[in-house]
């Protein structure tokens, strides 16, 4: 396509940017925290995002101030996709008082109510209810806030997932149920999870409008997530996507995730969504390389100096810490 | 003041709050048109509409789960659930989602979400329908534990769990919701953490909750006709719980007695009684008495089910124990 003019519905060029951006400050983010664990820097859990970047981003592009959102454990993308401030999230994973969390919940819990983030979450499947409620809040508060809940196959077979599920439905709450499906609940492949591996007939199956799409194109999940929003905003809601993805390694950061085909991770990375965020924002605008370059310098150097904050904040206080427990 | 049901109050308490703040609402299981299976909530759907006041599924770790998350997206919800025993199925979303969502924010999310339940034995509702739970919400740090005894506390303490921002397990008894009390008129606010001196006395301090309340106050009339002067205490907030009034009650009277419903092992009693002997030990003439239900499953039989949970005679008993009675009263009882 080159440099030609953009199709009339083709998204704009700050749109295109914006998904790109994310997509690759999610990858770095990843990436070097990654080497911060190697480096001890990092302790406890780190469930990295590599090969889903496409669905935050996508998701998170569609929504707008006001709305919420609800994560996993494997959260770090779905807050940076959010707009959330690298330095606090650094800071959080190096267990320090500057970060999100003071340092008192880690990677798997950062959380940033102000701005409707409800927080990744440790249990599995325990967001959904949790985003429903907050649709919930919202519509008994008369609000037009959409709640997205980010969850993936292996909730799906929690109960939580079809409980909340069907609150939302009858109540036709502004609820958007993200199923980022890369196949594995841990170790176990979703061929030995459920009979029915199309998880959005799940949707389907309580009269919810559900969709399945390619998770690794960031721009497909954006087109089906603005729809989903507009169907919500119509009070149509609530809307399930199934986003089909991939893990680039194992559930966590000391799992080789030597069960995961070869093949299958060949075919699933040569569908990078990094890449294709790239590819996209290439042949639909006139951007220069030089200009890509740029941006990806701009987003590593911004890690970089949000590593020498989090290394340069100070411990977490004993004092306020007790003075914290005693509202116990 | 006005003499009002436990239900009634329950209910006024409810009925003032969401007149006061909008985003207070309540979900349930046969809580909107039909008023719940206590009444509690008789009369608020035609008052504050679908919106606000909402049957749901029988889905309990759904509809916990979305009260949890809809206080944290700042409503003010309350989820009532049939049996206490049903709350089980929502335990994720108490133990791993409501009660450590605080700290894991650093402070900066709260939860303002009240779970209404109710629990106790004697309706012959057997096993599955009688249990006394606290001791498992007493546990869980980030919890509020309220088991209010009188229709007055529990409107007041009501009032108070919709206007504070953690999450509370406020825990009614089956047996109370038909009992009546003085209410005082207007705003009525029980503060947690405050107990209450249900009936003065000298001789002996007796420390109970929720519907061991009535029972004591009767073992207590009945044991003041003896010449013995009784002081029942009702910390009416197991968390937190008014540790100052105890202690000084203790001191006063040199001995304590401690009665709750549920099964021993592993109680509150014993939480308490340990604070006792850490905190009050020389202040003590006889140890500390607990009496408390049985280690089993309720049972269906009434007798059985009567032998399971604490009566009177085994209160006085205990009473008269910790006055280093003679055992011969005991055996006349």
């Amino acid at each position: 396509m080159g440099d030609a003019k953009p199709a009339a519905n083709a998204p704009s060029r700050a749109i295109l940017e914006k998904i790109f951006r994310t997509a690759y400050k999610i990858r770095v983010f990843e990436t070097e925290g990654i080497k911060l664990y190697r480096q001890g820097l990092i302790r406890g859990y780190f469930h990295p995002y590599l090969g889903q970047e496409g669905i935050a981003t996508g998701v998170c592009a569609a929504l707008k101030e006001g709305d919420y959102i609800a994560s996993t454990h494997r959260g770090h993308g779905h807050c940076i996709a959010w707009g959330a401030d690298v330095n606090k999230m650094v800071a959080e994973l190096l267990q320090k008082e500057t970060g999100y969390c003071k340092g008192y919940g880690g990677s798997m819990h950062i959380a940033d109510i102000k701005t409707g983030n409800l927080g990744a979450n440790g249990i599995v499947g325990a967001g959904i209810p949790l985003g429903v409620g907050a649709a919930l809040a919202n519509q008994v508060r008369g609000s037009d806030a959409v709640t997205v809940t980010f969850t993936s196959d292996g909730a799906s077979n929690n109960g939580t997932f079809m409980e909340s599920l069907n609150l939302a439905a009858i109540w036709d709450l502004k609820f958007i149920l993200v199923v980022e499906n890369n196949q594995y609940a841990v170790s176990t492949k979703i061929e030995e999870s459920t009979r029915e591996t199309d998880l959005y007939k799940r949707g389907l199956a309580i009269g919810v409008e559900s969709h399945q799409v390619d998770g690794n194109d960031p721009l497909a999940v954006y087109r089906m997530t603005q729809d989903a929003v507009e169907t919500c905003r119509n009070g149509k809601g609530p809307v399930l996507i199934e986003a089909v993805t991939f893990r680039h390694m194992g559930h966590h950061v000391n799992d080789p995730g030597k069960y995961m085909p070869e093949d299958k991770l060949a075919f699933y990375k040569e569908r990078d969504p990094v890449d294709r965020a790239r590819s996209a924002l290439k042949e639909m605008t006139t951007i220069a390389d030089a200009e890509i370059t740029a941006i990806e310098a701009e987003i590593a150097a911004e890690f970089a100096s949000a590593v020498e904050f989090a290394v340069a904040s100070p411990e977490v206080s004993a004092e306020s810490f007790a003075a914290f427990a005693a509202n116990y | 003041m006005r003499e009002l049901m436990y239900r009634e109050a329950l209910r006024e308490a409810l009925d003032e709050e969401m007149a006061r703040e909008p985003s207070v609402f309540i979900i349930g299981e046969g809580i909107a048109e039909r008023g719940g299976s206590y009444k509690v909530t008789e009369g608020l759907l035609a008052k504050y509409g679908p919106g606000r006041v909402r049957d749901t599924p029988i889905a309990e770790a759904g509809m916990i789960g979305v009260g949890v998350g809809a206080a944290i997206a700042g409503a003010r919800p309350v989820v009532e659930i049939l049996y206490v025993d049903f709350a089980m199925l929502g335990m994720d979303m108490i133990v791993n989602q409501a009660a450590k969502f605080r700290l894991m924010t650093g402070g900066e999310g709260r939860v303002p979400f009240i779970m209404r339940t109710q629990g106790g034995a004697g309706g012959g509702v057997a096993a599955q329908h009688s249990q006394s739970l606290e001791a498992l919400f007493y546990h869980i740090p980030g919890l509020r534990v309220v088991m209010p005894s009188s229709p007055a506390d529990a409107k007041g303490l009501l009032k108070y769990a919709l206007r504070q921002d953690d999450p509370v397990m406020f825990l009614e008894h089956k047996h109370l919701y038909m009992t009546k009390g003085m209410v005082p008129d207007g705003e009525h606010i029980v503060e947690f953490g405050k107990g209450d001196i249900k009936r003065a006395g000298s001789d002996v301090t007796v420390i109970a909750w929720s519907n061991m309340i009535p029972r004591t106050l009767e073992a207590a009339e009945e044991l003041a006709a003896e010449g013995i002067s009784v002081e029942v205490i009702d910390p009416r907030t197991l968390v937190p719980l008014d540790r100052e009034m105890i202690l000084r009650s203790v001191a006063k009277t040199r001995r304590c007695v401690i009665v709750q419903e549920a099964n021993r092992r592993g109680g509150v009693a014993s939480d308490i009684s340990s604070i006792i002997m850490e905190e009050a030990f020389w202040h003590l003439d006889a140890p500390v008495g607990i009496v408390a239900g049985l280690d089993v499953p309720i049972p269906f039989n009434l007798a059985l089910e009567q032998a399971s949970v604490p009566q009177k005679p085994g209160i006085k008993a205990a009473i008269r124990h910790a006055l280093h009675l003679k055992p011969v009263a005991l055996a006349a009882e």
